[in-house]
């Protein structure tokens, strides 16, 4: 069912060609809108905008090192009731996994949703990215292509030129390519990335290959489902056969990289965590802001018990835990919070690392939570996000199963 | 550890081991007094964080029982209940809570004599475990 095209880019730019392909989606009317990652004319903030004006892609950075949030949430909010007219969704990996996830908790629907899946190379937490995406022309460039002006001023898309932020999407793919990593200024991608070992889009119609290739020559269209193949059809996009070895080896490479990390960060997580004791210092600069909580894509609950009065506890409450331990560490419930959070969302992490990035003291969630999910999934030999088709474990039940919960009894 | 007496919550099902505890009660049946039940319509509605909350307030131990497979007043509560049960058992023992800790039974109305048992035996067990200390030590 797969089938490979290619995007020709221009002047080196694979962001700018990457827009002309997403214009010609809306130009020929296959879909309705682009959800896709838009560089405001503000701040070199980078968000999920839904574009319907061809023109206005002149801001889309399908390609920039951040991830502001997982826009997985996004695209509910847009398919909670099935769309009656197609859209197109330019994701990530991990968001695609998420949306999996929430269509099976039936809050989305992928009908009329044309998944657009980009290779992830990793992006920066918000703080890093904001600083690197702001001293964009400082960084050495490898390699800039002398038609491209000289990057000044507001990073307004229409300011004509390369805005900032542009600058150091390209900057960012261009040292990849030569080697040179992605550390920029002090700064590395996320730990959640470093660790992901799904770089490539499961699940995606289209998927936009980068790994393999030259993207500062040609981006890869890969059509993986029937209705990528008719839209690619549509656009007229040429397919050839050319041999994606090279593409298979680059991504082998990578994924086998990410599994070394993760796996240590596993090791190192799981002795970091091992008793309650270990544990509460862990989650020592939590202060309940529930920010984890918030940004977590797959945390299904309209409403969270946490933020209900069954957490408003009587005044005199308080005061009975505390004559009983001595002294009671106020907000109280912390690690009863993040257990219970384990428990309801660890079938379905995806380890796409919001719940880091979003954490205002540091507290390295994410590792915890994949340790944790990595271990919950196995055992329910579940994988997050990896299919539609298969049920979340705690949806589903068998007659005879797990008899040694019941001590063998079943 | 010096001899305690520990404190044992189990989550029963009103249909099945509620019943049984009341039947060992009234044949007379000698258990130890370590377990303080908390009747439940089903064990399909004992949420993991009762179970969660009842460990970090210093229970020494959680009992889940409910009806024999295909028992189910509700049908298949007590399969649900399996599958939470399962899940508590992967997380919890990560953070150092023994696995014996958390116990699960299929006790039907009829079985007082298998009620008294479970509780004799898990009192014990629990026994040796020795205390969890979370009752009197500050959580986060």
């Amino acid at each position: 069912m797969s089938k490979t095209g290619k995007i020709t880019v221009k002047d080196r730019d694979p962001v700018s060609s990457l827009q002309d392909f997403l214009k010609l989606l809306l130009e020929k009317g296959t879909v309705e809108a682009v959800l896709v990652q838009q560089r405001l004319p503000v701040n070199n903030a980078v968000m999920p905008a839904l574009v319907t004006d061809p023109e206005k892609l002149g801001g889309a950075d399908p390609l920039a090192p951040a991830f502001p949030l997982n826009a997985a949430r996004m695209l509910s909010r847009l398919t909670r009731k099935p769309l009656d007219t197609p859209i197109a969704a330019v994701m990530r990996p991990c968001e695609i996994r998420a949306f999996v996830e929430l269509v099976k908790l039936k809050q989305g629907s992928a009908g009329n949703v044309i998944l657009i899946g980009v290779d992830c190379l990793g992006a920066y937490g918000n703080t890093d990215y904001a600083r690197i995406a702001a001293s964009s022309p400082a960084v050495p460039c490898s390699n800039p292509p002398e038609n491209r002006p000289a990057a000044e001023g507001s990073g307004h898309v229409d300011s004509g030129g390369t805005p900032p932020g542009v600058e150091s999407t390209l900057t960012f793919h261009r040292n990849i390519l030569s080697g040179k990593g992605t550390v920029v200024d002090g700064a590395d991608i996320s730990p959640a990335c470093k660790s992901c070992e799904h770089p490539v889009a499961l699940n995606a119609d289209i998927t936009i290959g980068l790994l393999g290739t030259n993207i500062e020559e040609s981006l890869l269209l890969i059509s993986n489902t029937e209705k990528g193949g008719v839209v690619l059809g549509e656009l007229g996009i040429k397919e050839d056969d050319e041999p994606l070895d090279s593409r298979q080896r680059a991504v082998e490479a990578l994924v086998s990289e990410r599994l070394a990390y993760r796996d240590r960060m596993f090791e190192r997580t799981s002795a970091a965590v091992s008793d309650i004791e270990k544990l509460m210092s862990y989650l020592g600069n939590c202060v309940n802001c529930y920010n984890c909580r918030v940004a977590c894509p797959v945390c299904y609950c309209r409403e969270c018990v946490f933020t209900t009065d069954v957490f408003d506890h009587e005044p005199a409450q308080y005061l009975r835990w505390a004559k009983r331990k001595g002294a009671l560490k106020m907000p109280t419930d912390t690690v009863f919070y993040h257990l219970t959070r384990m428990a309801h969302m660890s079938a379905a992490c995806i380890g796409c690392g919001q719940c880091s990035n979003a954490c205002p003291n540091g507290v390295p969630v994410m590792e915890l939570f994949r340790t944790v999910a990595h271990g919950v999934q196995r055992a329910f030999g579940y994988s997050a996000g990896a299919s539609f088709d298969e049920a979340p474990p705690l949806s589903v039940f068998h007659e005879k199963e797990f008899s040694e919960v019941t001590g063998g009894h079943d | 550890m010096a001899d305690y007496e520990p404190a044992i919550i189990a989550f029963v099902c009103n249909w099945c081991t509620y019943t049984a505890a009341d039947l060992a009660g009234t044949s007379r049946l000698v258990q130890p007094p370590n377990v303080r039940m908390i009747r439940m319509m089903c064990t399909g509605m004992v949420d993991p964080k009762y179970i969660i909350k009842a460990l970090l307030e210093g229970a020494d131990a959680v009992l889940v029982s409910g009806c024999h497979p295909g028992d189910c007043h509700y049908i298949n509560g007590n399969l649900k209940a399996r599958r939470r049960m399962k899940l508590l058992k992967e997380i919890l023992p990560k953070f150092g809570f023994d696995e014996r800790r958390l116990k699960m039974t299929w006790i039907g109305a009829s079985e007082g004599i298998d009620f008294a048992e479970t509780v004799r035996q898990m009192t014990a067990e629990v026994k040796a475990l020795g205390q969890n200390d979370l009752r009197t030590r500050m959580v986060l």
